[in-house]
């Protein structure tokens, strides 16, 4: 990232997180992360480590809300969130935003409601303070958290106060908001917007269909218990005998409870197996329903003609137990498709059109759908850019972070390309448009995500593999045990199939895979690997050995934050640097003052745009900057300092002269090092036989030194690669192996959803959280040697329970060939193969702590001082 | 005639009852959201955080 010729501005607002290097004594208040020494106040109360966390805390407090921090120290592990991104939000008050995001309450007199996402919640703490939301602005009615789609409802009076004023509040909290934007917004709506139009969307869709999965578990669930009941008092009967008029009562009530089992919760597997007999794809639900079918049939025959053997118990115990399956299942598969709902919400809504023509000064707020090529529209100071185009008039510095990656701000000015995505943070530019919506880069990126993950091949669950090998030797057992006992009586010979049928219906089966994965991807979250699907884990597994593992470099190799990685000169001089340095916000300027610890405080300063600072420390005076600021200054620069530049150079870093007196007398080299862990993670991948390449958007030159140092092949070294490239080298890959992809950024995005499995890094850029299948909330790498081998051992875990499943069905259906088999026989065998699969699942290794110690209250002190030295 | 021809069915009408309500409240969107329940309830408005208890309890929260 160092060998890129952006002009740095000093005045960039610098990112808010940074880790210190050495000299830690003060955290900040509202962050907890270590104060920089620069930012260090003498005998102020309270330190932070940035803007934003103090204003942060200064919001927080001031309405009575610091039980916040109380709370979030109990109850979390976790940091306050201190990404504030300072967007004005103005185009949340457009009123074309109102129409496509808020939904009047009439009853509620002019009270509108509305939908935000909000990045970075996470615990009960966040909880709390946002839907402490009412208290911090006036005119909000109430706020509503949902923490696992991370989205709020807000109710709020549009006549006390603005939207931008709601949004701009959780922005300064660290929730940046975005609008709920219906998911598959993208080709669909045309320029009145998907969102409220007419019928239904997804989501809703999706929640009727979830509601309907939880009253079918209830219902079944209902009528288990009750038919359980109603047996209970046959099977006591069976052994002390009962009134012949009791028992058909008795039977007769099972059957009426039985039928609308079957009618009504139980008909998601006939239907399921009906389509799959359509499609010819057979799998687990036709073996299911045919058990239930035909021994629901066959038992309203024998309730009818008054005797013989009921299973009516074991029936609806078994729609009981697959729905909890389905519904366990299916929440997991849910929490993977609400983190792409983001995803849709990044870029703008709303642009700043001029009207009447180029020269005019006027604007008008325009839908960014409304916008044709040609069109000129004007980005102020903490807009995000709405379209692709060129810079018409004015200069101004973008945060291009969320394409490239890049933390460093770019300057462009007329006749500069600016994308769709990039936030203006000082300057009014003018963009003549060239591609709208989905035309433009970041969009034709989301389309490839949402390609890439919908395109994605379903994986088949285990079970369903052999649901044909079970359903020809189920229905060839039930041959074999009517032709057996066709001699004696043919009723018999269909009674005794019939219990076969129900006896050897595979629950286990059904139960075994949501289950494991379940136990698994629950611990996993624990151990800070948030997995979102169950097919992640069958494909990470089933890419053991021979997968290729693709890295990101920045933030994922590296730490992604500058800092001094050399420093040529005079030591003594560092010090004072550092104190001149801490005037300035720029990501340069705060490594520099991260990288020494001082009291003394600069005066004089002097800063220029993109070239240095200068000011006086002490007795001195200090120029820190580039070679031309020195050179304009007509201060020499001697060999060594020369030379040393040019090492720098080569080596990727970016050489900061130093001069003080009008002498220059040092040189820092500034650089993104590699995380401490990276090396022995990427050399236990190796050792699991995968194949380790790095993909990265860098210079060529610096991937191929990281690469280098950690010991991989030049020739997997890919560097300078874009955006589309990452993809297009993933699609080339996948042809011949399986891909995992580890990133973080915007840019890796699309790569992420198109891989195998896609890994995100702790402290990614959200739409890479989106895009990834597995996000990872740890520090470094190791997490993901951590994820690779707790899939593998999942996926045992699920051999294992398939197994004992089959053992269960193999004893049953031996029984039931022998017509040994009761009712009561098959009521005792069939929650006892599914509690064994449940059991197996909570017993197994997968993603438990290799030494137990490793999680022990030890580790927790040592954890800052892990980042100290990152 | 014995009684249970009487219990039986007002048994079901009772069972009847009870899932007709569950119906209602799924319908309702009751069950929608069944994660931050569990750490609202943890949540105290008036006497401030003082009663959550420590992580341990959040996190079986959490995984439940």
């Amino acid at each position: 990232m160092t060998a890129h010729p952006i002009q740095i501005p000093r005045s960039a607002l610098a990112p808010a997180r940074m880790r210190p290097e050495q000299g830690v004594r003060h955290t900040c208040a509202h962050c907890t992360l270590p104060v920089p020494d620069g930012l260090v106040e003498p005998g102020a109360e309270r330190q932070f480590c940035c803007h934003g966390c103090a204003t942060a805390y200064g919001v927080i407090t001031s309405c009575n809300l610091a039980a916040y921090y109380d709370l979030l120290r109990r109850t979390s592990q976790e940091r306050a969130p201190a990404k504030v991104s300072r967007r004005a939000y103005a185009e949340f008050d457009d009123p074309t935003f109102h129409a496509l995001y808020c939904q009047p309450l009439p009853r509620d007199g002019g009270m509108l409601r509305t939908e935000l996402l909000l990045e970075g919640v996470h615990c009960a703490a966040c909880v709390w303070l946002v839907e402490k939301l009412p208290q911090l602005v006036p005119g909000v009615a109430e706020a509503r958290l949902d923490l696992r789609r991370a989205s709020v409802r807000v109710t709020f009076d549009p006549a006390q106060c603005r939207l931008s004023q709601i949004a701009r509040t959780l922005d300064t909290l660290g929730y940046a908001p975005h609008p709920a934007r219906a998911h598959g917004r993208h080709g669909t709506a045309g320029p009145s917007g998907g969102a409220l139009g007419g019928s239904m969307t997804l989501r809703e869709l999706r929640q009727i269909e979830d509601r309907r999965l939880l009253i079918h578990m209830g219902v079944a669930g209902a009528c288990a218990g009750n038919i359980m009941l109603l047996f209970l008092a046959m099977y006591a009967g069976m052994f002390q005998g009962i009134d012949p008029a009791h028992e058909q009562l008795l039977r007769y009530a099972s059957l009426g409870l039985t039928l609308v089992c079957l009618a009504w919760p139980g008909r998601v597997f006939l239907k399921s197996a009906i389509a799959a007999i359509r499609t010819r794809t057979i799998h687990l639900d036709v073996p299911i329903a045919l058990g239930l079918y035909l021994g629901g049939i066959w038992g309203a025959y024998k309730t009818i003609a008054g005797s013989g053997d009921l299973y009516f118990d074991s029936i609806t115990a078994l729609i009981f137990f697959l729905l909890i399956g389905r519904f366990v299942q299916r929440r997991q598969q849910r929490s993977a498709g609400d983190a792409v709902e983001l995803l849709f919400s990044i870029t703008p809504t709303v642009a700043r059109k001029l009207t009447d023509g180029d020269a005019s000064h006027s604007t008008q707020d325009v839908p960014v759908e409304a916008l044709s090529i040609g069109d000129v529209v004007e980005v102020r100071a903490g807009d995000c850019v709405p379209v692709d185009g060129t810079v018409y008039s004015g200069r101004a510095d973008l945060d291009v972070a969320l394409l490239t990656g890049e933390s460093r701000p770019s300057r462009v000015s007329v006749g500069d390309a600016v994308v769709a995505g990039s936030v203006n943070l000082s300057g009014i530019i003018r963009v003549r448009v060239e591609a709208t919506g989905e035309d433009t880069r970041i969009g034709t990126l989301m389309r490839a995500v949402e390609e890439a993950s919908r395109r994605r091949a379903p994986i088949v669950q285990l079970a369903d593999r052999w649901a044909g090998w079970l359903l020809v030797a189920l229905l060839s057992l039930a041959a074999l045990t009517v032709i057996i006992w066709w001699h004696e009586s043919p009723t018999l010979a269909i009674d005794r199939a019939a219990a076969l049928l129900i006896a050897v219906c595979p629950c286990g089966l059904g139960l075994a895979t949501p289950m494991a994965m379940t136990v698994a991807i629950g611990r996993a979250a624990r151990r800070g690997v948030l997995i979102k699907g169950a097919d992640a884990v069958q494909a990470l597994a089933d890419a053991r050995a021979r997968g290729v593992v693709m890295l990101d470099k920045t933030g994922t190799i590296t730490t992604g934050t500058l800092s001094l990685v050399r420093f040529e000169g005079d030591p003594e001089v560092l010090p004072m640097v550092a104190a001149l340095e801490s005037a300035s916000s720029h990501p340069i300027a705060r490594a520099l003052s991260r990288s020494s610890s001082t009291l003394q405080t600069p005066s004089d300063i002097t800063q220029h745009q993109g070239a240095g600072i200068e000011g006086t420390v002490g007795a001195s005076r200090l120029i820190v900057g580039t070679r031309a600021l020195l050179t304009a200054r007509s201060i020499a620069i001697p060999t060594h300092i020369d030379h040393a530049a040019h090492r720098a150079v080569n080596d990727g870093l970016s050489p900061v002269f130093i001069a003080v007196d009008d002498r220059c007398v040092a040189l820092a080299a500034m650089g993104d090092p590699i995380r401490p862990d990276a090396g022995p993670a990427i050399e236990a991948l190796r050792q699991r036989g995968y194949h380790v390449r790095i993909l990265s958007g860098d210079h060529p030159l610096l991937v191929r030194r990281v690469g280098a140092a950690l010991g991989i092949a030049e020739s997997d070294c890919m560097g300078g690669v874009t955006p589309e490239g990452k993809l297009a080298e993933v699609r080339r890959q996948l042809q011949s192996r399986p891909v995992i992809m580890v990133g973080d950024g915007v840019n890796d995005a699309a790569a992420l959803a198109a891989s195998t499995v896609g890994v995100a890094v702790r402290g990614g850029a959200e739409a890479s959280l989106a895009a990834a299948d597995v996000s990872l909330t740890r520090e470094g790498l190791a997490p993901i040697v951590e994820l690779l081998d707790g899939a593998s051992r999942t996926l045992r875990t699920i051999h294992w329970t398939i197994a004992a499943s089959i053992a269960y069905n193999i004893v049953a259906a031996t029984l039931a060939v022998a017509g040994l088999i009761s009712p009561l026989l098959a009521a005792i065998i069939m929650p006892a193969s599914s509690f064994t699969v449940v059991a197996i699942c909570l017993r197994s290794g997968a993603f438990k702590p290799a030494r137990p110690p490793a999680q022990s209250p030890s580790a927790m002190p040592s954890r800052p001082l892990a980042e100290a030295s990152a | 005639m014995s009684v249970i021809f009487l219990l039986i069915p007002l048994a079901f009408l009772l069972a009847a009852l009870a899932v007709w309500a569950f119906v209602r409240s799924a319908q309702e969107g009751q069950y929608d959201d069944l994660d931050t329940p569990a750490h609202r309830m943890l949540l105290d408005d008036d006497r401030g955080p003082a009663t959550v208890p420590g992580p341990s309890s959040t996190r079986q929260a959490e995984s439940a």
